[in-house]
């Protein structure tokens, strides 16, 4: 089978092995915890490099530009001169603010997200939780991060800050449900909440093929609150630059700013890998019944790949959301929410459970 | 070993902010000293592995009632607010307060007599958990559940019955 030399659980195993052999438990599980603590932060700081370079010409695009194209070849290096260029800047401290807090802020922000990014399975064998909660378990680390963004606005000491972050507050608060519900259909569809499992039964069929109308709509749904939740525009009037100067992080500086800008992209990252996972069938391969020459082909293509081309689809969807629906108003968004997309989520899980019950799906 | 270190450093954390939650001067820090009790003792609950007590904690304290508490003080309160020292006769009586509650509970807790677990394996699946609640039989969780429901409805009806009083006053 193609798949067992794509398993990334025999390094992962090895090197668990030797760790173990060469130094004292206590020190192994400490190398390990080092080890997997840096490449997450590698992947996380390049992967958002990465977003940002794409967000940029994904957005010049649209606009019909070319987007970064001097420093490296087509601006590829462009980020990473944008981000030496914010980690020399200095840290500015407005005088009134409350030091502690507006210190602590980006950080409560940063690991929510990395303890979100924990549960993600990137390929067979390349997860580093995989709790039987995993869902609800990335539920609740990610209701975590709105506090520092609360936190942030609140200890500025700057009234756009303070407005910026009620707002974010308010609207990450409300989409969190839609966000969990839409979740939900799928966990009563899957029966289960552990992402490996969740992966496992997309072998056959994506849960978006097999759970068909029901699936789409969740789907949907999970887009359009997840933009939502990452604060991204349409829904970004939390940051609205014209309007409030950014909102919640207008004080920050250096690299404090570039840890809320990070942990957005990370946010922009989770929200399409659980979409991945969740609906679009993981690091699973494209088959289709009974078509045995084409699934094969399909086996060829690594895991890892199949995940990050489902992932870049979908960051290019929301990536197309933003640059191309003008702005919500709070009304608008709060509207959006409890009018339309809640009782269309709960209509869906009854909608879900029905075909569970009956068995009409594939 | 490492489990002992783990559990030592939610213990200090848990101990050290509990007391700073009480006794800081500005309310959003005793907001956020508590959340990162509420934290710890969340990843007390991971460390016993019963990893759906831990989701709960975070999402119903961290993720729910802090940030509720967060949003209220940021309406109602500025910066710049300390509060008030208490007076000598507050301090004395609440102290007095505080040292009988916790005579009371320490008690209770090193004259009960704690077995360790022998019996079988004390792991929960989170389908025993949600077999759980939705079960109408003995032990099942349906009617505490759907009694909870209720109370929650009848409480954010009230909650809308007064926030739309000015309203109706008006016309």
């Amino acid at each position: 089978m193609a798949f067992n030399i794509y398993d990334f659980s025999n390094l992962t195993h090895t090197i668990h092995v030797g760790l173990q052999e060469s130094f004292s438990p206590f020190m192994a599980t400490t190398l390990e915890w080092v080890i997997v603590g840096t490449a997450y932060l590698l992947f996380v700081a390049l992967f958002g490099l990465l977003l940002v370079y794409a967000e940029r010409k994904v957005c010049a695009a649209f606009q019909q530009r070319l987007g970064p194209m001097r420093v490296g070849y087509w601006g590829l290096l462009q980020t990473i001169a944008d981000f030496i260029k914010l980690l020399m800047k200095e840290l500015i401290m407005p005088r009134k603010a409350d030091r502690f807090l507006y210190n602590l802020a980006p950080f409560i922000v940063i690991i929510a997200s990395f303890l979100a990014i924990a549960v993600i399975p990137f390929a067979p064998g390349l997860q580093s939780l995989d709790f039987d909660i995993g869902i609800f378990y990335l539920t609740a680390v990610s209701s975590v991060g709105v506090i520092g963004i609360l936190l942030a606005g609140w200890s500025s000491n700057n009234k756009y800050s303070l407005i910026g972050a009620m707002r974010s507050g308010a609207q990450i608060l409300s989409y969190e449900l839609s966000v969990s519900l839409s979740l939900l259909t799928m966990i009563v569809f899957a029966g289960s909440m552990q992402f490996s499992t969740i992966v496992e039964q997309q072998r056959g069929a994506w849960f978006i093929f097999s759970g068909h109308v029901p699936a789409i709509i969740a789907f949907i749904v999970f887009l359009i609150a997840g933009t939502a939740e990452t604060n991204r525009g349409p829904f970004d009037l939390a940051e609205a630059e014209s309007e409030l100067t950014a909102g919640f992080h207008t004080e920050y500086s250096g690299i404090k700013f570039a840890f809320f800008f990070l942990a957005e992209y990370i946010n922009l990252f989770i929200i399409s890998a659980v979409a991945t996972t969740v609906f679009l069938g993981g690091w699973m391969p494209l088959h289709f019944g009974n078509l045995e020459s084409f699934n094969h082909a399909m086996d060829f293509i690594p895991p890892i790949v199949w995940f990050f081309m489902k992932v870049w689809v979908v960051i290019f969807i929301i990536m197309w959301f933003k640059w191309t629906f003008p702005r919500l108003r709070v009304d608008q968004i709060l509207t959006l929410e409890w009018k339309y997309l809640l009782p269309i989520n709960l209509v869906n899980i009854l909608l879900m459970a029905l075909v569970v019950l009956t068995k009409f799906h594939f | 070993m490492l489990n002992e270190v783990m559990f030592y450093l939610f213990a200090l954390v848990i101990l050290v902010f509990s007391v700073m939650t009480v006794i800081t001067r500005r309310i959003l820090r005793a907001a956020v000293y508590l959340l990162f009790v509420l934290v710890s003792t969340a990843g007390l609950y991971f460390m016993l592995s019963y990893n759906f007590l831990a989701a709960v904690q975070l999402t119903v304290y961290a993720g729910g009632i802090v940030v509720l508490v967060i949003f209220s003080i940021l309406l109602t309160s500025h910066l710049s607010e300390r509060a008030a020292m208490a007076s000598m006769k507050e301090s004395l009586l609440s102290a007095l307060a505080t040292v009988a509650g916790a005579a009371l509970t320490l008690m209770t807790i090193l004259r009960y007599g704690f077995t360790p677990n022998q019996g079988a394996d004390p792991h929960y699946t989170i389908t025993d958990v949600g077999t759980a609640l939705v079960s109408y039989k003995r032990d099942g969780y349906a009617l505490p559940f759907e009694v909870v429901s209720i109370l929650l409805l009848a409480a954010m009806i009230g909650a809308i019955v007064v926030a739309k009083k000015e309203r109706t006053l008006k016309k």
